[in-house]
């Protein structure tokens, strides 16, 4: 993706002076690269730009931004993001966290949002494990998965299907990428921003330290290769969704619904809602 | 003081709070003060169900310690809730014979007792209503002016259609005919409603939840997340249109967890934000208040108390959520709690903490009940009040911007999203100047007194509590029990005792330096509060050296502490 405007703001305009926390060939880093590279694309004024997010190595991203950030509690950003897109409709709101800190702690949140359909585009870095807490499984690890101290046994559950769950639950923008192709990331992120609704980015990002054998996902991954992606068509989403192995990417499913908007209001003074409280 | 206390009681879905609703309103427009409370069970229809009522000749705050009148339209479940309606040799009974006998727990307690045949009667009516009939039937006893009546009736239940207005009226007035029939108001000659002198003062009626939405629109809030809870949905409900009105926002959430953090997320964007729940709700809230602590995030959540631990009894009063408020965050977490001191108060408490939270950048806690919050009273309209200090906003930087630089006062300029160059991350990872995430001891320490230091050395002015009368007997007490202890030290001191009074509406932090002045000269203390285990005591204990002669009337809910309970309990120990 190319920068369009020259005089405007780049994409390192965006990025903060501190060092991330993140390992050493960990997939967020490429996440990063790839949101900034959209805001630039987008020429959106970094001051418009709020980011929040809630606990995990992925929640860490607002501070290594130059955004107006929030870093809060374990599982609750997109309730956050909700209200301060409901205050302030004028901010571009962006959510980014982990795969446990959105489809577990945070996944009744996860449902809710995706079916209020605000303005507000949510990024998971998705890497099947726990890193912050040194690997345990997560919603998204596979059943099999037997690495961790805390499942030795693997936790014999059925990986939680993250994008066709927000097609499900009303997300009106549903896309995966990979954070290895962050050219396509940054593309789907400046995509999903200019929606008018809730748009969810499914991001599969690699931990080395706790899934060395994510190293494979730069080979395995492709293209969905249909013709008839996107589709406005949940059904056809949610069956493209549900017979894929999980390691295609591009953007799925895009949907016109109207997003949630404050209501119009009507004007009336303080002093007459105090008349009604007369004898 | 002089009142009137009348109960109607019958299964929940008869109307008697439909019935109560209507005599306070038409009392109200004679001039005289009132209170109603509710008492029902958790059924939404056919559980039992009852309106408490009290007229005065000046404000009235609380319940009187038994019932001059008990109107029963039956006796499901009566129960539930016969120790609600303290009954004396002075009271009387109407019943209706056709619902059965007087139960031996009410007649036991030695009133008078009149049959009224408020079915028959309903049944002679076009849709007649036997609630409808038994209004009539007090109304003719109050000698309540019946055009007055009519006209409260028909502006209540216009929104029922004319047809209801109508069988309403007939009814009501074949009740006032069956009242006439009986004599009833010669058996009752001496319950009337009491006299008020005239006044141009403007009176409101109005429940302490809605006192509560009242102030936090008059402290500018403008953004609201709910999730409903009894006994605290009705504040949320009636700020929903209203709010709107004002140009706000009122977000219905999934659940506490994101109310919370959505009232964060609001206030993160430079607007005022509340959320309201119960004792459930703010145990699943209190993650994110210490969130808005440690990011300094102004909120403020109004908790209106039911019966606890767990769900306990969501729909009556106790005062059991002031351990929770006080210390419910893990860390050290410093934030404000206070608490209306009547229903009327809920406006300035609500109003005080939208101030207090904005101007100081944490969390304030809020401590309404049941008792408050479902209670309707007739007052005086509760004073204009306005704060000066706002939030303290960073403008433009001229260095780089440091969101938690360390101030005298412990107040940072707050930059809103949107200003140019003044971008942070609000953190609740322990943080430095700049809002970078920090492990240093240094850091740590530093950012602890600052959020400390703002909180203790803050001016919180006349506001803190309310302090009358004198004497080295005095009474200490918070939040609803205010109301009957206000009324109890008057008992005492018109029959020519000394006492003094102190409610606090500041609870944290404890202005115990003004709370030590107001016990000068106090050698006797008795602190009242609604809780089984002396909660506030402790807590007072914990904070300040008490009087050697302290004595605890810590009673748990939901039956109201009452003004001759306290009124003994300081005579007892004279």
């Amino acid at each position: 993706m190319s920068e369009q405007a020259l005089s405007g703001p780049r994409a390192k305009d965006y990025k903060s002076e501190i060092k991330p926390i993140w390992c050493p060939g960990c997939g967020h880093f490429g996440v990063l690269t790839a949101l900034t590279k959209a805001l630039a694309a987008l020429q959106l004024a970094p001051e418009q730009v709020a980011l929040i997010s809630g606990i995990g190595c992925a929640s860490r991203i607002p501070a290594y931004t130059d955004l107006f950030g929030f870093h809060g509690v374990h599982g609750r950003a997109l309730c956050v993001a909700t209200g301060l897109k409901a205050a302030r409709p004028d901010l571009c709101v962006l959510v980014a966290g982990g795969d446990g800190d959105g489809f577990s702690i945070g996944g009744n949140h996860f449902l809710h949002a995706c079916r209020r359909n605000m303005d507000i585009t949510y990024i998971v870095m998705d890497n099947e494990v726990y890193g912050m807490t040194k690997g345990q499984a997560s919603p998204t690890t596979a059943p099999d998965w037997v690495a961790s101290k805390l499942t030795p046994g693997g936790t014999g559950l059925r990986s939680f299907q993250p994008a066709a769950l927000a097609v499900a639950a009303g997300a009106t923008f549903v896309a995966r990428s990979f954070s290895g192709r962050s050219n396509e990331v940054a593309q789907i992120i400046a995509r999903a921003i200019q929606h008018p609704g809730f748009s969810f980015v499914h991001v599969l990002s690699p931990c080395l330290t706790y899934r060395p054998e994510q190293k494979e996902w730069k080979h395995a991954v492709t293209d969905f290769g249909r013709d008839d992606l996107p589709t406005a068509n949940a059904a056809l989403a949610m069956q493209v969704l549900l017979n894929d192995g999980g390691l295609s990417t591009g953007l799925i499913y895009e949907f016109e619904r109207p997003a949630w908007r404050p209501r119009a209001q009507t004007g009336a003074g303080l002093a007459a809602v105090e008349e009604e409280f007369a004898v | 003081m002089r009142s009137l206390s009348l109960a109607l009681v019958g299964s929940g879905g008869a109307g008697v709070v439909t019935a109560g609703g209507l005599l306070l309103a038409a009392a109200a427009r004679t001039g005289s003060y009132a209170m109603m409370r509710r008492s029902s069970g958790p059924q939404i229809r056919g559980g039992e169900s009852a309106a408490l009522l009290r007229f005065a000749d000046q404000a009235v705050e609380c319940a009187d310690d038994s019932f001059d009148l008990l109107l029963a339209c039956d006796w499901r479940n009566v129960d539930r809730f016969v120790d609600e309606i303290p009954l004396g040799a002075h009271s009387l009974v109407l019943y209706d014979p056709a619902a059965g006998e007087v139960p031996a727990l009410i007649a036991d307690c030695g009133p008078r007792l009149l049959a009224v045949p408020l079915a028959d009667v309903a049944a002679s009516v076009h849709h007649g209503r036997i609630n409808m009939v038994a209004l009539g039937v007090i109304a003719h006893m109050l000698q309540l002016d019946a055009s007055l009546l009519a006209s409260v009736i028909t502006d209540t239940l216009a929104h029922k259609g004319h047809a209801a207005v109508a069988a309403s009226h007939a009814a009501v007035a074949a009740g006032r005919e069956l009242g006439r029939r009986l004599a009833v108001d010669a058996t009752g000659s001496e319950l009337r409603l009491p006299a008020t002198a005239a006044t141009d003062a403007a009176r409101w009626t109005m429940t302490g939840n809605e006192a509560c939405g009242l102030g936090a629109l008059r402290g500018e809030v403008r953004f609201v997340a709910a999730y409903p809870i009894t006994p605290a949905s009705e504040l949320l409900e009636w700020l929903a249109p209203r709010i709107e009105a004002l140009g706000g926002t009122l977000l219905q959430a999934e659940d506490e967890l994101a109310s919370v953090n959505m009232i964060m997320g609001a206030s993160f964007g430079g607007v005022a934000s509340l959320t309201a729940t119960s004792g459930p709700g703010l145990a699943l809230m209190m993650e994110g208040l210490g969130l808005a602590v440690a990011s300094e995030t102004p909120v403020v959540v109004v908790n209106v108390m039911r019966g606890g631990p767990s769900t306990g009894i969501p729909t009556k009063s106790e005062q059991t959520d002031l351990n929770i408020a006080l210390y419910g965050m893990h860390g050290e977490a410093p934030h404000i709690v206070l608490a209306p001191l009547s229903i009327g108060d809920g406006v300035l408490a609500t109003q005080w903490a939208v101030h207090l939270a904005e101007s100081l950048q944490t969390a304030v806690i809020v401590l309404s009940d049941q008792l408050l919050g479902q209670s309707r009273a007739v007052l005086d309209r509760p004073a204009d009040v306005s704060f000066m200090r706002r939030r303290r906003v960073a403008g433009s930087a001229a260095a780089a911007y440091q969101r938690y630089v360390l101030t005298a006062d412990g107040v940072s300029p707050m930059a809103i999203p949107g200003s140019s160059g003044m971008a942070y991350t609000a953190d609740g990872l322990e943080h430095d100047q700049a809002g970078i995430p920090s492990t240093r001891a240094r850091d740590h320490a530093e950012q602890l007194a600052k959020r400390e230091r703002k909180l203790a050395e803050a001016d919180y002015g006349p506001h803190w509590g309310e302090v009358s009368g004198d004497g080295s007997t005095a009474v200490i007490t918070w939040g609803s029990c205010t109301g009957a202890a206000r009324e109890a030290v008057q008992r005492l001191r018109a029959s020519g005792n000394r006492a003094r009074l102190i409610a606090l509406r500041l609870l944290s932090p404890l202005p115990a330096a003004r709370v030590a002045e107001a016990l000068s000269g106090v050698e006797r203390l008795l602190v009242v509060e609604q809780s089984h285990s002396a909660q506030f005591y402790r807590y007072l204990r914990s904070q300040m050296d008490l009087p050697a002669r302290t004595d605890i009337l810590a009673r748990a809910g939901p039956v109201p502490i009452a003004p001759g309970e306290i009124s003994a309990r300081l005579q007892a120990g004279s």
